[in-house]
């Protein structure tokens, strides 16, 4: 069966069975590696993507149930050499280990700055509960959802100085110190 | 090469097609040649595994066994140069902390250099990339080896120009430069003279006062990649013509299925090949989906016990072998966590050999104080978000696997005796996989796919196992126990200590084809190879057992339980977990029982002044001796311990609040101080003790594999649950002590014992109830608590 899908703003036609999760077409005939297996039960999150914007297990989504969907994936927010606000913020607090589940967090994370100005930290906490990370690189995760928060504000700050755009991103190391607090 | 002409005879028919065969070409027939079985007898170093024999004892660290320069370093001539090392990254940041050792002591940039991990082809062999030895072993080779090369370019440089070759300086950005101004490239020099050479001692180490690169904080190399959806893993490895395999096993280890519908699974559409070889069964498709359909076809099969395949012993109560859940907290039916008594009486029942750890038992002071406590952990999954996957080929006649193992050399040894190709024919190349923290499913895989790749020549083959798979057929971190009795006298010294451990060996890394699953699956199969304890001073079920503190008439036995009724492994930290926790409990136990702080009584028994100031450090950073009473919800704890007394110290601090009407423990602030020796990154250092932190924080306080009769039953994460969000502390600090140029000590293992200590002792600062059974989950402190 063919079925076209959207994803990062590309229109797809694939020759699929209609069953596959949308995990399997984006590794598989698609060559994006970002959405992770984890479970396949949507339990983990590691294969999380948007779509309409809002996060969903992409293990556990047939394809046959996203045409005329926008889909996005965290290829669709930046690249290594010009990140999005998430991905910088993560660079810039160094905010992997293995990193296995970081794209899954990632997205995420966008989709509730997509729908959250400010997020508070119990917001954001609460937001994540449904990604796990085994590493134990939390408490990182959550400063660079929060670091992303803040260069978001400053950028609208900023932009409505006039002064200059929002800032596209810092390649900076995290050399403040490592330091947490609940905001 | 020998081996055993059954294994040649059984295994013509052990690979059986589908009608339509393999690829477009049908049937093709697959030999496995005869394979020596020497291998399984190399003896493991370290943690396990089987390296490489010193040949240089007078040299640092990896260089004692492969001495040469250029197995390291090499220089082009356009003053690049490539860095090799047989350890590779598991996320652990090795990869970045390495660049930095080579960028220091070659003082070049460190942009200017490759690092090439572990590859059988082209990188030394320095074992296993575990037990926080990677700063140790090739960080410490590479620290020299680069020296040594930076020394011959100086000296060329000297030569040519006719100067002393002290007079001849380095800058930082890979040139050579002489007093009167002339300068030359490292590649110039490099060109002029042969890296074949071995290692000096004595080279130049730079000084500390003038490090460019060790010592700060470069940003991870791996991590744009990882965050951008670059190819970051072997999970994403992309070969022309690659087919995928899913491997068709029982539920979990111990079982077999009875008769999967193989053939209805060959008619399926875009399934290529059905392989067998004995009782390994795996199904290969064109594409990854149709593969797992096919396996959760293959899956509807009944199952039953397997005596062929490990474990060989069954569990005597409530585990993967024994009876129908005994000892199941949680109902049999379920499998519900397993209690400590059972646990216990599981460890108790087996035989067991006492190894003596430590005795200077002597004339006994009066006791003013005396307890006596066991302490239980139960067995942990490495839980490993990615399920654990390979890429094998075999084409020409040699195969090639991609592996995420911790051990790629060992997956050259164990893949070379599985499919029966001489030594020289397989080539293991690491790629980065999800996070192991131990021997999880990876050396499994491995030896899966290349089973099936021998099956289909010139088709590479990927195989990921599912999640159930990796839950239900890793090795897992061994159940253990132990059992303390302590004395403080009157004057608040500690009169008398004895440690008693019980637990299976924690090394069970296959250097053989007996050591992976396939290999047991075989017919014959390789057996299983029988369990050993690794030696003090490292230790396995030991590690840590013997305390750093002086006490006096100090006692400690290792009761080594060779037969393993679950199959187990190593997981990160071994068994300090468990010494630890049993050790800084005690002090905390003693402590309260004399009113002296707990602090004040470890200081009082710490000679090592770097233990000292890492607790020191700690305190001061927590803000111990200000801190709030446990008042019944809110407490405070504390622990240290050094690493297998030779590696990092580690010292935390925690503070927790008891919801006492659920009995949930939240950690509302951290502070971890660590002392690595010279932190070659010290984000990398924080990084590395904030996740020990919160990943043991998750051991100690919620997990616990559920045994069902006759298999694991936890296979998911709601039958393994794992810390979430909601329940991270509040804050975490890492306080990285700077060492100036010491010898690294390693990092990545050092906060899992102190971390699940200082959780214990806090719950007690706060609530007055001891935990001592793992997991101090918030059931079973809402039991000790009563009602509200």
């Amino acid at each position: 069966m063919t079925v076209t899908l959207t994803i990062n703003g590309a229109a797809h036609r694939l020759e699929v069975d209609p069953s596959t999760p949308l995990l399997y077409v984006l590794r598989g005939e698609l060559a994006l590696n970002g959405a992770k297996y984890g479970c396949g039960l949507g339990q983990c999150g590691a294969c999380t993507v948007q779509i309409d914007g809002k996060a969903a297990f992409s293990c556990l989504t047939p394809v046959s149930a996203l045409e005329g969907r926008q889909i996005r994936t965290v290829e669709g927010l930046g690249t290594a050499e010009a990140p999005g606000l998430l991905q910088a913020a993560f660079e810039a607090e160094q905010a992997a280990q293995c990193g296995y589940c970081i794209a899954g967090m990632i997205m995420r994370a966008q989709a509730l700055l997509d729908r959250v100005a400010e997020p508070d930290e119990a917001q954001i906490r609460a937001h994540m509960q449904t990604n796990l990370c085994r590493c134990g690189t939390h408490m990182r995760i959550l400063r660079a959802i929060r670091r992303a928060v803040a260069m978001r504000k400053e950028g609208r700050k900023e932009a409505q100085k006039g002064t200059r755009d929002a800032p596209a991103g810092t390649r900076q190391a995290a050399a403040e110190p490592v330091r947490e607090a609940r905001p | 090469m020998t081996g055993l002409p059954t294994r040649g005879a059984a295994a013509k028919d052990a690979t059986r097609l589908s009608r339509r065969g393999f690829l477009a070409g049908g049937a093709l027939v697959v030999s496995f040649a005869l394979a020596p079985r020497a291998f399984a007898q190399l003896a493991g170093g370290g943690e396990g595994g089987a390296g490489p024999a010193v040949v240089a004892p007078e040299l640092a660290g990896s260089l004692r066994t492969t001495p040469w320069l250029d197995a390291w370093i090499r220089i082009g001539a356009d003053g690049r140069a490539t860095v090799f090392t047989g350890k590779v990254e598991l996320g652990q940041g090795i990869r970045t902390a390495l660049l930095q050792v080579a960028a220091e002591e070659l003082d070049m940039p460190p942009a200017r250099i490759t690092l090439v991990t572990a590859d059988t082809d082209r990188t030394p062999d320095e074992g296993l990339t575990a037990g926080s030895h990677s700063m140790q072993d090739s960080g410490t080779a590479i620290r020299n080896a680069a020296a040594n090369v930076r020394m011959l370019l100086a000296q060329e440089a000297a030569r040519g120009w006719g100067v002393a070759a002290d007079t001849v300086a380095t800058g930082g950005d890979g040139m050579l430069r002489a007093a009167d101004g002339r300068s030359l490239g490292y590649g110039d020099a490099a060109a002029r003279l042969s890296l074949h050479v071995k290692a000096v001692p004595d080279a130049p180490l730079r000084d500390p006062a003038g490090y460019r690169t060790m010592g700060r904080d470069l940003p991870r190399i791996d991590i744009p990649a990882k965050l951008t959806g670059g190819a970051a893993y072997l999970h994403d490895l992309r070969l022309p013509g690659m087919l995928h395999a899913r491997v068709v096993r029982g539920p979990s280890v111990g079982t077999r299925l009875r008769e999967p519908d193989v053939a209805a699974v060959s008619r399926m559409p875009g399934v290529v090949g059905i392989v067998r070889r004995g009782a390994f069964l795996a199904v290969v498709a064109e594409r990854e989906w149709t593969a797992v359909q096919a396996l959760r076809h293959l899956q509807r099969a009944a199952y039953g016990r397997d005596a062929g395949t490990q474990p060989q012993e069954p569990l005597p109560a409530g585990g993967e072998g024994g009876g129908a859940g005994g000892g199941a907290e949680g109902g049999a039916e379920g499998g519900g966590p397993m209690s400590a008594d059972a646990i216990a009486a599981a460890l108790t029942a087996l035989p067991a050999r006492d190894i003596p750890i430590m005795d200077t038992r002597g004339p006994t002071g009066p006791a003013a104080h005396s307890v006596r406590a066991r302490y239980v952990r139960p067995w942990i999954s490495h839980g490993s978000i990615g399920p654990s996957c390979a890429v094998a080929l075999f084409e020409g006649g040699a195969m090639t696997v991609w592996t995420h193992s911790q051990g790629p050399f060992d997956v050259h040894r164990v893949v070379a005796e599985l499919v029966g190709l001489p030594p020289d024919k397989v080539r293991a190349i690491h790629a980065e996989g999800a996070g192991c923290y131990g021997q999880n499913g990876a050396d499994d895989v491995a030896a899966d796919a290349a089973v099936i790749a021998m099956a289909t020549p010139g088709r590479p083959i990927r195989l990921q196992w599912m999640r159930e798979q990796e839950f239900g057929w890793e090795p897992l971190g061994p159940g253990m126990m132990t059992q303390l009795e302590a004395a403080l006298g009157a004057d608040g010294r500690i009169v008398s200590w004895r440690h008693e451990v019980w637990s299976n060996p924690h090394n069970n890394r296959p250097v053989g084809a007996g050591g992976v699953l396939a290999g047991n699956e075989a017919d014959p199969p390789f057996p299983v190879p029988e369990g050993k304890p690794i030696p003090m001073p490292e230790g396995d079920g030991s590690r840590n057992s013997n305390p750093l503190y002086s006490f006096a008439n100090t006692h400690v036995v290792y009761h080594f339980i060779k037969d393993m009724p679950v199959r187990v492994s190593a997981l990160r930290s071994l068994g300090a977990h468990l010494n630890v926790f049993s050790i800084e409990s005690m002090l905390d136990e003693l402590a309260a029982a004399a009113n002296i702080d707990p602090l004040a009584l470890r200081l009082a028994h710490m000679e090592d002044q770097r233990a000292r100031e890492v607790m020191q450090r700690a305190a001061d950073g927590f803000g111990w001796g200000s801190r709030p009473k446990g008042d019944g919800r809110r407490g405070c704890g504390m622990a240290f311990a050094r690493y297998k007394n030779l590696g990092a110290y580690c010292a935390v601090a925690l503070e927790v609040e008891v919801d006492r009407e659920t009995g949930r423990v939240a950690i509302r602030r951290a502070v971890a101080a660590v002392d690595c020796g010279q932190p070659a990154s010290p984000d990398g250092v924080r990084n590395q003790i904030e996740g020990a932190l919160v990943q043991s924080f998750s051991w100690t306080s919620r997990e616990g594999m559920r045994f069902a009769g006759d298999r694991r039953a936890g296979f998911d994460w709601s039958s393994y649950p794992i810390l979430r969000f909601g329940d991270v502390p509040d804050a975490v600090e890492v306080l990285v002590m700077d060492r100036p140029g010491a010898p690294f000590l390693g990092t990545a293992e050092a906060a899992q014992g102190p971390t699940a200590a200082a959780l214990a002792n806090a719950i007690a600062d706060a609530t007055g109830i001891r935990l001592r059974d793992m997991p101090l989950s918030a059931d079973r402190l809402k039991a000790a608590l009563g009602p509200v």
